[in-house]
């Protein structure tokens, strides 16, 4: 079976007012259908470059992207996305705002089907309660969460989350995690999740891509075993510490790299 | 103190502290009504010009409305053009802010010459181009600095651009585009004025102050200036009421 997202040698360039800026340079990565792939790199480096290519909001120079086994030429609206910037839509209540894709994709779930679905994630990530109030009403943790309702509503193949995290305190953050994982228990789904926390990339990710400073090329890939019923624990075990400690590694090598070509 | 009552009695209270305190005023200096026309002086002139009033006062509202339509239309059309092309935006930015900073008491003769008798449509010309600046440019600014993942969240799924326009970019101008109103109302009200001051033979209560000042009937003016503040303060909240019904999820919550 092929895998349900394959970047093949992908390279990237934006042309910037300087000239062009190489952003990805021989980007390799397969993620099997139910897989969470975690990617780790230091900043600028591309990683949300690689979202958009993933959703087809930009084609790469060079190289290809597959979803499904077909290649990605444009967006597709069997994807979901959900980003460090919640961008909850003010002037709608949570349920309409989960309920946005589904009046964008067609042959989607309509009327009460449509809201039912949304009713359901919304009391998955414990936002029971909280349909009827506006974005503006509700804490960050709690904006994420209806985030990645919306991002889930239209039954997306592949959810591509690019830092979803990265604003919340650590707290809200672990709940998250656990949410992630009770979510994905009950509706299964196929994750690119773009992230700056070690941690979260172990406790989330069955395989950690470390992207190399930019340009970008795949460094390392670390596959970690899927547990039946991950907790917050499994993050302080020896194996943990000793995937961490490799990772940390691995991420000041890329480090290396971006600060040699500043210098040079 | 019960809220709807604060909100509308002390308003009343105000107005009247201040008509009493330019009654005092006047009564004190002991200016007679051609140096300064007291709230007592303006009674008989709208007893004896009332339909006057109101035949001015509605030609001088319509016109300001019609004018402020037009600077909506355009002014949200060029709002677009710019909040959506970079190079639009930096092709005719420098071009609308010359244009605006041309004072348009100064346009208004020339347009008078240009369209001699058109008088309804040299005014409501004026009213709306004092007026659509403010719109153009809120429209623009809100449109150019819609965070870009609000686009990639629906172009992910393949929404098309008018459908990003209408579910997002237009609702999410929406609060700023009520702010640039409120300022093109009073605008498009002195736009209104000018023309009718200026042109012979004009209408609206622009003609009836300049009758005043020709027949020097002074209290008669002063008249005509609080008809005009009481047509502005109405018009004022008539967007004030637009902005609670479509864009009243941008007020804050506030005591
Ligand atoms: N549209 C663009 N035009 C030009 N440069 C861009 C654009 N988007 C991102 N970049 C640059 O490309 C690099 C990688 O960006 P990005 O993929 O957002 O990095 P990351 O998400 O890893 O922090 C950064 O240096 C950024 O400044
Ligand atoms: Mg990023």
């Amino acid at each position: 079976m092929s895998p349900l997202i394959d970047i093949k040698g992908v390279k990237h360039a934006y042309s910037t007012a300087d000239g062009p800026l190489p952003v990805l340079d021989g980007l390799d990565v397969t993620v099997e259908e139910g897989g969470f792939c975690a990617v780790v790199g230091p900043s600028g480096c591309g990683k949300s470059t690689l979202t958009r290519l993933v959703a087809g909001l930009m084609m790469p120079d060079e190289g290809e992207v597959w979803l499904h086994g077909e290649q990605v030429k444009g967006p597709r609206s069997t994807v979901g996305m959900a980003f460090q910037n919640p961008v909850l839509l003010e002037w709608r209540t949570i349920l309409q705002n989960v309920l946005l894709p589904l009046e964008i994709v067609p042959n989607a779930l309509k009327g009460k089907a449509a809201e039912d679905r949304a009713r359901f994630l919304l009391s998955l990530v414990g936002l029971e309660g909280f349909e009827d109030k506006r974005p503006s009403e509700l804490s960050g943790g709690m904006r994420q969460r209806a985030s990645l309702c919306r991002a889930l509503v239209h039954q997306p193949d592949v959810l591509i989350l690019d830092e979803p995290f990265g604003a919340l305190d650590a707290f809200t953050r672990e709940d998250l995690w656990q949410t992630m994982h009770d979510v994905k228990a009950k509706e299964p789904f196929t994750a690119i999740l773009i992230t700056h926390d070690l941690r979260e990339s172990i406790f989330l990710g069955d395989q950690v891509v470390v992207l190399s400073g930019r340009p970008a090329r795949t460094q390392y890939v670390m596959n970690i075993p899927r547990s039946d019923k991950p907790t917050l624990d499994d993050l302080y075990t020896s194996e943990a510490a000793d995937r961490l400690a490799i990772l940390r590694q691995q991420i000041e090598i890329a480090q290396g790299r971006t600060e040699a070509e500043v210098e040079g | 103190m019960n809220p709807t009552f604060r909100k509308f009695f002390v308003p009343f209270v105000a107005i009247v502290i201040f008509l009493a305190l330019w009654e005092g005023l006047v009564w004190v200096m002991g200016w007679p009504n051609y140096k300064m026309a007291s709230p007592s002086d303006l009674i008989p002139a709208y007893q004896r010009y009332w339909d006057l009033f109101l035949i001015m006062g509605w030609q001088t509202l319509w016109r300001t409305v019609v004018g402020l339509i037009v600077a909506i239309i355009v002014g949200t059309a060029i709002g677009m053009i710019m909040g959506f092309s970079r190079t639009m935006r930096d092709a005719l930015y420098p071009l609308l802010v010359g244009f605006n900073a041309i004072p348009k008491a100064t346009v208004v003769p020339i347009v008078a010459l240009m369209f001699v008798g058109a008088h309804d449509f040299n005014t409501i010309l004026i009213a709306f181009m004092i007026s659509f600046f403010p719109i153009a440019v809120s429209v623009s600014i809100g449109l150019s600095t819609l965070e870009p993942e609000y686009r990639d969240i629906l172009r992910s799924l393949g929404a098309s651009q008018t459908t990003i326009f209408w579910k997002i970019a237009l609702p999410k101008t929406l609060p700023e585009f009520f702010g640039a109103l409120k300022v093109a109302v009073t605008l498009a009200f002195i736009g209104t004025n000018l023309m009718e001051i200026v042109s012979p033979h004009g209408r609206g209560l622009g003609a009836l102050f300049d009758s005043g000042k020709t027949n020097s009937d002074y209290p008669l003016m002063f008249a005509v200036l609080i008809a005009l503040a009481a047509l502005g303060i109405v018009l004022y909240y008539v967007v004030v009421w637009l902005e609670r019904t479509f864009a009243g999820w941008a007020e804050r919550e506030s005591h």
